[in-house]
Parts: C-alpha cells; structure tokens; sequence
C-alpha cells in the first residue's frame, strides 16, 4: 500500500521528529510513504483567526498537492479537522469547482490512530516504549473527528508501557491556536491545569496526536522545570526493541 | 442591550483579572464541576438523547424559518383567550410599554419572575427611574439585586458567590428592600433558603402586579411556558392580579406537542433533573372563555432588540435555538476560569460570545473581543440539546471582526503569512533560515510576542525542517 504523508506545517518547520516517526512506523507496518513537496498548511490558523479567504489558495493546493492518492496519512487531528469540517465551508464559499474537488479529497484523509486503526486494522503496531506514559487526547481529534478510545488501544498495546489515566483528560489544554496569545491568561491557567493532573499520574511522558498542544504543555511544562516531557503518539509508536525512539 | 454594562473592559483584561481571583476561582470550579457531572449522568440516562436533540434543532430551525407566521398565530391566540400582545422593537421601546402598564394599574412596585429578557433590556433601571421597585424572587437573582452585583451565569447568576458571602449579604441588605433576615444567620443552606422565604413572602401576599419572561409560547394555543426549581417563578404568575411577561420572539414553538421534546431536554441539560420541580403554563386571562386560566390581567411583550438582525444571517441564526440552559457555562473551560462577569453581558460564557456580538455588534473593543474568547474545543456543541455549533459561529464572528476597520493590519499579516505558505519555495527558505539561527532566538519575546514565553518556553528550533530531511533520506 501507498500512501501519501500529510506532515502539517507545524511539524516540518517546528517538530520533524514527529513526521520522521511517522515516516517510520508506517514504513515498519509495510506501507509505502511518499511526501508530495507541494503539501504546506491546512490553512487552520488563519481560518480560526477569521481570513476565511485567505485560506483558499491553501486549500487548492492541499488539494493539488494529493491528488490521486487514495490514502492520505497526517499525525494531527487537528489538521485532519481542519480538512474536514473547514475546508468544505471554505470551498463552499469559494466557487469554482472547489467545493467538489474537496469533496473528493476529505473522506481520503485520515488522522494516523485511524489509518493505524480502520484501514491497516492493526492496535499491536510492534512497538516497545518501557516508560510510564499518561495521554491527553487533543479537543478536534477528540470531538471533531471522534477518534475515541483508538489512541489508548494502540498504546495499551505498546510492550513495556504503563499507561496512567489522565484526570479531567477530556479538558482542554488551552492551545487553541491565537487563543494563547490573545487570551493568554486563561490559556496559560488551563495549561497549569492540565500539566498539574499530568504531573500528578506519576507519568514520565505526557503523550498526544497534535503538536501544537504538545509544544504549547511542552513549553509550560519547561518552564516550570517539571520531569515530564511530551512525546508524540507517532514517536511511542515508532520506537522498537531493536531501534528505541530517539529524536533525530 | 442594557446600559449597565457599558464601557467594561475586553475580555482578555477583565479575564486576566479574574484569573488571578482564588476564591472566584475555587467557587466556580466547585459549581461547574458538580453540574458538569450530574448533567452527563442525567442526559446518560436517556437513550434517544441524540434523536430528541435532532428533534429540538429541526423544530426550531423550522420556526426561525417561518417566525413571522408563528408569531402572528401567537398574537391571535393569545389575544383571543383574553391577553394583549405589544410588539416591541428594541429594549427602549419594551421598557416604555411595561413601564406604562405598570402605571397604568395605579402600583409602585412589581415582583419578578427570573428573566434573562428583561436583564437584557435593563428593565429593573427603568422601571426604577419611573419611581417603580421591582423585587426579584428567584433566590439566586435575589442574591444579586441584594448585593448590588450583575450575574454571571444564565441559571445561576449569583454562582460566584459561596455560602458565606450569601450570608453576609442577607445579613446587611435584606432589611433595606423589606424584611431583615432572622437575627445570628448562619451559612447554612437551609437557613439561607428560610430568611429569603419569609423574605420574599411577604412580597408575593402583598404584589398586584408581576412580570416574568417565559421559556416558551406555543403559537397554536397562545400558551406561555415558564420552568422553574423553586415554585417563586409560580407565586408570581399565579397571586398577581396583572401579568406582564416580555420575552424574545424566537421563544415561540409551533404546537403543543413540541413541548414533549423540550421539556426532557431542558431540565437534564440545565439541572441534571429528570424533570424540574414546576411547570407553569398559563393562556391569556381567567376570565376570558373557558381554556382561559391566567390572570385577571396579561400582557404579552414580544421583544426584537436585534434579533430580527441575527436571523438574517445564515451561519450565525442558529443562536437563536438557545433554550438558555447553560450546559455550556458549565462545560466551558473558559468560563470556568474567566467567570461570567468577563464576558460583560447578561449572557455569558459560550452562548454569550456568539449572542452578544449578534445583538449588539461588534463595535465597542469588549463586543469585538468576545469571538475570541474560546479555545475552539468544542466542549459547548457538544453537550448543546439544540446542536449550536458555537465554534463554527465563533469563527464566523471573526471574521466579521477581521473584516472590519481596525484590523487592516492584522489581516495584511494573514495574507503574507498565507502567501508564504503557499509557496513552498519561500517557506522553506524560511525554515532554513529559521535553523541557521537556531542558536540565536531568545527565550523570552517582547511586545505581542510575550503572552506566549510570559508562562511558556518556546519550542525550539530543529536544526533542519522535515522537507530536507526527507530529500536527504528518501528523496
Ligand atoms: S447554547 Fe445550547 S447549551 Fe448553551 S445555553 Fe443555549 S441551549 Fe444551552
């Protein structure tokens, strides 16, 4: 199987390690992983902020970009959201044509615990991770794309992991994009709540699906000089017995 | 809206501030999280929750679609069993009606029924320039006039309050507006629930006149709904000789029977109740025929105050589903920590950032800031029984914002930004340049650039972007 990798702006400017242990993974599982070069961003920053129009060109070559792919793989649910519930209204908007040229792109488009999960159906993905590990499950892969319990299944299924449950998991972190600048105090307040419950587990590694919430936890988390770090779903899952994850 | 809230600060100031307030904080996260899980029980407890709240949404989009007709059926049928029905504009126009018709009865003062609608339009500040005292019932709402303060939450807007400030505020206020509260009150719930009962019972034997907002109107039968926990709301419809309700045109259900699917939505969704503890439903007057069983007297004010304006946008008319049950303060993560008082309107929290700018527009820097006072987490649709889908009007919101005058600049950024990342050329120059300086960046940022390394570190730099290691691993 061929699939396209979806690597989101986020990770190939700021964190290439989790779309290296995307890369790897899936290339361990026996699917063959292409990058088309055109790919940039979903467009969801500027969406969220109220440039609607500003989002179209993304959105066109987004869908230049993985034309002809049937699967297309991105480890962030909230990019995968992003093409599915704001692409659509965009395009919509837009004319020309887009609105079905999206159409035929999104159901195309998986978040990586769905890929993992629905279309190769495997939850043992191999892997091996002797750490204890809590998990917050990101609001758009959470409600948007309703991605449930596959995360947890996957990562229950990881040799050597303890998996602490996270209080209050279902919270958000207080990312939401512009909203921890604009809002910065209730946003850093939300990020201490949830490093607070995260610390509390007893957990060494503080895993998730999208990197923006990670980097935001990740940077509070720092500053407070907490012994806590957070991993990528992808990283936990690329890392073997005989290859253990360690970002390049 | 009303007037008392004029000139407060954004949202993200008076946020900031509330932050920093403990026990605000401690009494909301109290309050919020013991609602926030009874209500999931209660709504567990119902296996056509999903179908019911499908239910609720058509039904309403149904009459948002045709309101004029359902309206006009209201008026004629609550005008044949006996009422009178005002049509009033805006809040200006509502107040003068129901302040005339209080005068009209020769009465100095009214007793309330808790109303988000007459909140809306400062009812309480007009009927008080006109020499009138209007005496709220609702205990919650008491606590708030009592003390001076605005509300900052739908059902229960004195919820910043603990047991203790409660008591200190009976203890000092009640005798200005009546009957003192009983000598040593305690914090105790049910001592508190006794000093306001007798309290507020000497105003229910002694009113002539109440005025209430409801729930809903029932087009087909001229029947107005109110539901209540604490049977206050039914003192005041029921011993009154006159009845005075105000409340927003998008209240009206086409049927009777519609009521079946509101009333299992709104209790679980508001109190976690299977079922709320009083219904009242009233058609016109008592006098009047034999399906008549209100009032001596009843008016009826059908307020627009903008509302007509939000129906007229697509996307953003869906707020007018709100049956104002505040699930969505509850589960908000926002609210939880900014407190109600932030969001600078009777209507806070989520429904409050997308009503408020609706009714109010987007002029003054607090209405222009509430769209942005979400994460976007979706918690609010979630557990919304009309299905408003808040973040997809928040965003919508936004982009009105960003359309208009004062944010050329920022919306110049968006462009640029969006340019660079469609073509990959530059965006990869800039990556790259990005990593070449790596060393360089400082931990901390100024200017705008603070409110992120204020609380957090920046991430770091990688010392090449994902698009160059793959050309060097498997390009
Ligand atoms: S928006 Fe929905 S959840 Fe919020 S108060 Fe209105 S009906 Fe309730």
């Amino acid at each position: 199987m061929r699939v396209a990798l979806f690597a989101t702006c986020v990770n190939d400017a700021l964190m290439p390690s989790t779309a290296i242990a995307t890369v790897r993974l899936l290339e361990r599982l026996g699917v063959e992983v292409d990058f088309p070069a055109a790919q940039s961003c979903c467009g969801q920053p500027q969406f969220n902020s109220g440039y609607r129009r500003a989002c179209e060109p993304l959105v066109r070559r987004t869908v230049r970009a993985f034309a002809g792919y049937r699967h297309v793989v991105a480890p962030s649910g909230s990019c995968v959201a992003t093409v599915r519930t704001a692409h659509p209204r965009i395009a919509a908007r837009a004319g020309g044509g887009l609105a079905a040229a999206v159409g035929e792109l999104t159901p195309r488009v998986y978040e990586l615990s769905e890929f993992l999960v629905d279309v190769l159906g495997v939850e043992d993905v191999g892997a091996w991770f002797p750490h204890p590990v809590t998990y917050h499950p990101s609001c758009h892969g959470l409600r948007l794309l309703g991605l449930g319990d596959r995360p947890l299944r996957l990562l229950r299924a990881v040799r050597g992991l303890e998996l602490l449950e996270l209080p209050g998991a279902e919270e958000c972190c207080g990312f939401g994009g512009t909203f921890a600048l604009k809002n910065a105090a209730v946003s850093a307040a939300m990020a201490a709540d949830k490093t607070a419950a995260a610390l509390a587990t007893g957990a060494e590694v503080l895993c998730g699906g999208d990197t923006s919430c990670l980097l935001h936890l990740g940077g509070t988390l720092r500053r407070q000089g907490a012994p806590l770090r957070p991993l990528h779903l992808a990283e936990i899952l690329a890392s073997t017995e005989a290859e253990p994850w360690r970002a390049p | 809206m009303s007037g008392t809230f004029l000139g407060l600060p954004a949202f993200p100031e008076a946020a900031a501030a509330a932050v920093q307030d403990e026990r605000l904080r401690a009494n909301l996260r109290h309050a919020t999280g013991t609602i926030r899980a009874k209500r999931a029980r209660a709504v567990a407890e119902l296996a056509d929750w999903a179908e019911l709240r499908a239910a609720a949404k058509a039904v309403k989009d149904r009459t948002l679609d045709r309101l004029d007709h359902y309206l006009v059926r209201l008026e004629q049928n609550v005008t044949a069993a006996g009422g009178q029905v005002h049509w009033a504009a805006d809040a200006e126009e509502a107040n003068r009606i129901v302040t005339g018709l209080v005068r009209a009865t020769g009465e100095r003062e009214v007793v309330k029924v808790k109303s988000m609608a007459t909140q809306e339009i400062g009812l309480n500040e007009a009927l008080a320039e006109a020499g009138i005292r209007a005496y709220e019932t609702d205990l919650a709402e008491l606590i708030v006039q009592l003390g001076n303060d605005r509300p900052s939450h739908i059902l229960v807007p004195a919820i910043h309050r603990n047991r203790g400030e409660i008591r200190d505020i009976f203890a000092d206020r009640m005798a200005d507006l009546g009957r003192p509260a009983p000598e040593g009150l305690t914090d105790e719930p049910a001592e508190l629930a006794e000093a306001a009962r007798l309290h507020l019972r000497e105003k229910f034997l002694r009113a002539k006149v109440a005025v209430s907002g409801a729930n809903f109107m029932i087009a087909e039968t001229g029947t107005l709904v109110v539901v209540e926990s604490e049977g206050n709301g039914r003192m005041c419809l029921t011993l009154p000789r006159t009845l005075i309700s105000v409340v927003g045109i998008e209240k009206v259900l086409p049927t009777w029977r519609d009521l079946e699917i509101f009333l299992q939505l709104l209790p679980r969704s508001a109190t976690a109740e299977r079922m709320n503890p009083y219904t009242s439903l009233w058609t016109g007057t008592h006098a009047d025929g034999p399906d008549g069983d209100g009032p001596e007297e009843f008016h009826l004010v059908l307020l627009d105050n903008g509302r007509t304006d939000v129906l007229a946008d697509r996307t953003g008319r869906q707020a007018l589903r709100c049956i104002r049950c505040s699930a969505c303060l509850n589960v908000c993560p926002v609210y939880e920590r900014a407190g109600g008082h932030a969001y600078g309107s009777v209507y806070p929290g989520p429904i409050g950032a997308i009503l408020t700018p609706q009714l109010r527009g987007t002029e003054t820097p607090l209405d222009a800031s509430l769209p942005y006072a979400s994460s976007l987490c979706g918690a609010c649709y979630e557990v919304c029984p009309v299905a408003i889908d808040i973040p997809e009007v928040l965003v919508h919101l936004r982009e009105r914002v960003a359309d208009g005058p004062r944010h050329r600049l920022a919306r110049a950024a968006a462009a640029a930004a969006a340019y660079v990342l469609d073509h990959p050329g530059l965006l990869r120059a800039a990556e790259r340049a990005a990593a070449r300086t790596r060393r360089l960046h400082p931990r901390r940022l100024p200017g705008p650039g603070r409110a992120w390394t204020d609380t957090r570190e920046l991430p770091a730099v990688p010392p090449e972007p994902f698009r160059d290691w793959w050309r060097r691993n498997r390009g």
